[in-house]
């Protein structure tokens, strides 16, 4: 819905005292009245036919919606908790659409009204398609985006959250039981009965320790690796960096179900063609130890390329002035590598490398398929390599427990949001926002 | 004297070095081949280059009835060549957008999606089932191809936006006093300078697809829809060592064109991701 200035409004004489912005605000809670008031005949239609519409199309579908979305359905096989969950949720979405537009509607009445009073000229028909263009452009390409993102992006977390809510799980799953609003019960669940307080703060202290050696490993590696070729002395430099971004260049998940076949414990290449040479065999796959040092070598492999693609490119656009002001002050090479190459690499990427260790927090693809979050642990219901994702994943569709799921979801959806909030703010691009 | 051969003990250190990565980076891809040529289902294969070695999960794949294996493919391109398509006009116009004009919004919302999606997206998948069943896309090729066009916008928004940030305002300055509209501006100036990223940003686009099985699962249900990622992956989920060996033929046959395409445009890779990130 445009709310620009529609063409058709001739010049109006300077300064109507009478006209109050006040009367055109009230005018126009039923839309497009206040609008008329300030003579503006075709804004006004368009508004009075476009919202009369709306508001009778939508008031009561979204009264509906969110009354369902309060009480969850009260008869159980006839009323599906789901599905009124989302239609709730998407009645919410859409009501506060409508609300945003309707306030629209009132400050722009408003605002003419204003400058009819004060006789601010009334723009041409070509002036009045040329500001709405000018200022209308942005919001043409952005609005339907974003409701389409709001929809795929934000629909998805809202109906998590509210799950994390309820009492939904596998003995008591719509159509065939209502779900019910349990407040905080899930999340007092998890932190004080045994099995899932244990279960989590393993899976947390594993998702850590995973998160931080796995990508600060493959980041040193890359770094290590782009710094050595960038040498002048390098020949063949083309070949070697073709071959270094081959992991990356290979669908990810076929080689992770290669590496998972060439771990395996008794048949498995690397047991068979490496290690039995020293008389070894070494448990990868049962053994919890050998399965997450296993996985933390296979993310390194997996993702340093693209880290290692990152810091070549910045590499080469560092300029060769400051290397030959530290030759000239005598500089050793560490302290070039220390003082030029690291502050400008990690300046550049800082935003980049954030997002490697996000990713690598929510890296399901790699623990699934490599052995789908196991070693077993007894007394626990996660595996010894499942972080938080992969658990989600289990306990979502082998156990259909979507309440925990949904509330582990939030209490790590939280703890990433914030990490990266902060380096957000910390990096300089967040700040250079409105620099030019 | 001393110093050159310092010099020649520090380059040889750099390729001793490199070969090393080269053999960790090969190993797997040549087993993985080796495997794919590998005749039976037996993982047990005492050399690299087995003693008779055919090309019949090849053939198989291809000719024999019970392989869907073309059509997965088929499927596999539509769906990348569609995502690749929509995500380049969305996100450069979006990113041109971000980086030029000023609305109300402009500053934080971008960064407000950046963050919403760094919660896990799984439970969302159930999200995603219940309401493209509710506008009849479950099973659907748009259905998957709009998760994928959205999911990803965010982050190549980001992408582009900062690259774009990086060409001088100046430039459609002076092009808007020579009287070009913001059509004129985007498709003459902005877009070609922009190439590299998008380059970056049509190739991620496009793999997308070939790499992950796991949105196709939950929304593709019909097995003529499957895309590769997710037939091959049903071939050895069901029984792990008996299907390998076709399973291996499978994956080098996706990952030879991918990884081409990908060393080809690596220059684009490097500078593309190289400026987008130092503006960011």
């Amino acid at each position: 819905m445009n709310i620009q200035n529609a063409p058709g409004q001739q010049t109006i004489p300077r300064g109507h005292q009478n006209h109050n912005p006040v009367v055109a605000l009230l005018l126009s809670l039923v839309p497009g009245l206040g609008q008329l008031y300030n003579r503006r005949w075709i804004k006004g239609f368009a508004f009075l036919i476009i919202g009369l519409s709306l508001i009778i199309a939508l008031t009561l579908p979204v009264i509906h919606g969110v009354a369902g979305l309060i009480d969850l359905g009260d008869t159980p096989e006839k009323d599906d908790s789901r599905s009124l969950l989302v239609q709730g949720i998407l009645s919410v979405i859409i009501g506060v659409i409508f609300l945003g537009l309707y306030a629209i509607n009132l400050s722009d009445a408003f605002k003419d009204a204003k400058k009819r009073q004060q006789g601010t000229r009334t723009p041409s028909v070509r002036q009045a398609f040329r500001d709405s263009w000018e200022h209308g452009f942005p919001y043409f390409v952005v609005v339907p985006n974003f409701i389409m993102m709001a929809l795929i992006v934000i629909f998805p977390l809202l109906f998590m959250i509210s799950l994390a809510f309820t009492n939904y799980n596998l003995y008591n799953s719509p159509p065939a039981h209502l779900l019910d609003w349990v407040g905080f019960a899930n999340f007092k669940a998890l932190f004080t009965e045994a099995v899932w307080s244990k279960s989590l703060l393993s899976v947390l202290s594993w998702t850590v320790v995973w998160t931080l050696v796995a990508t600060t490993l493959q980041i040193t590696l890359a770094f290590f690796l782009a710094v050595l070729i960038n040498d002048n002395r390098v020949k063949f430099k083309r070949v070697i960096r073709t071959v270094l971004i081959l992991p990356w260049a290979v669908p990810s998940f076929m080689t992770v179900l290669v590496f998972t076949a060439m771990f395996n414990d008794t048949f498995g290449a690397i047991n068979r063609d490496i290690f039995s040479h020293f008389g070894l065999s070494i448990p990868w796959l049962s053994d919890p130890l050998w399965a997450r040092i296993a996985i933390i070598g296979i993310q390194v492999w997996l993702g340093f390329p693209y880290v290692f693609t990152l810091i070549t490119g910045v590499l080469q656009s560092i300029s060769k002035d400051w290397y030959e002001a530290a030759d000239v002050d005598g500089g050793s090479r560490w302290k070039k590598f220390r003082f030029i190459t690291m502050p400008h690499v990690l300046y550049a990427t800082a935003p980049l490398l954030i997002m490697q260790y996000s990713f690598n927090f929510n890296n399901f693809n790699l623990i699934f398929l490599f052995n789908k979050g196991g070693p077993p642990v007894s007394g626990q219901n996660s595996g010894a390599t499942d972080i938080l994702i992969s658990w989600v994943y289990s306990l979502t569709f082998n156990e259909n427990n979507y309440k925990m799921a949904a509330a582990i979801s939030i209490i790590m959806g939280i703890v990433v949001a914030a990490f990266a909030f902060y380096q957000f703010r910390k990096t300089r691009s967040f700040r250079e926002e409105d620099m030019y | 004297m001393k110093r050159s051969l310092k010099s020649a003990l520090e380059v040889s250190g750099i390729y001793l070095i490199v070969l090393i990565m080269f053999a960790v980076i090969l190993y797997p891809l040549v087993w993985a081949f080796s495997m794919s040529l590998n005749p039976g289902t037996s993982l047990f294969s005492l050399k690299l280059i087995p003693d008779n070695w055919s090309l019949e999960h090849y053939r198989w794949l291809f000719s024999d009835p019970r392989s869907d294996y073309t059509l997965w493919y088929k499927n596999t391109l539509i769906v990348a060549v569609s995502n690749g398509l929509a995500s380049v006009c969305l996100v450069t116009i979006l990113a041109y957008v971000f980086s030029r004009f000023r609305f109300v919004g402009r500053k934080n919302s971008i960064y407000t999606f950046l963050l919403l999606q760094m919660f896990p997206v799984l439970m969302g998948m159930v999200a995603i089932y219940l309401l493209l069943n509710t506008v009849n896309l479950l099973d659907t090729f748009t259905g998957l191809i709009l998760v994928y066009v959205f999911g990803g916008l965010p982050m190549n928004v980001f992408l582009v936006k900062g690259y774009l940030d990086t060409i001088p305002r100046d430039l459609d300055e002076s092009a808007k006093m020579d009287g070009a509209g913001y059509m004129t501006i985007f498709f003459r100036i902005l877009m070609p300078l922009a190439r590299p990223i998008i380059a970056v940003v049509a190739l991620f686009t496009f793999m997308a697809p070939f790499f992950d099985f796991l949105t196709p699962r939950i929304i593709i249900r019909s097995p003529e829809k499957f895309t590769l990622a997710l037939g091959l992956y049903n071939f050895i989920n069901d029984k792990f060592a008996n299907n390998f060996t076709i399973f291996a033929a499978g994956t080098i046959l996706i990952a030879i064109p991918i990884a081409t395409v990908f060393l080809l445009l690596q220059r684009f890779l490097i500078s593309g991701l190289a400026d987008g990130a130092t503006k960011g």
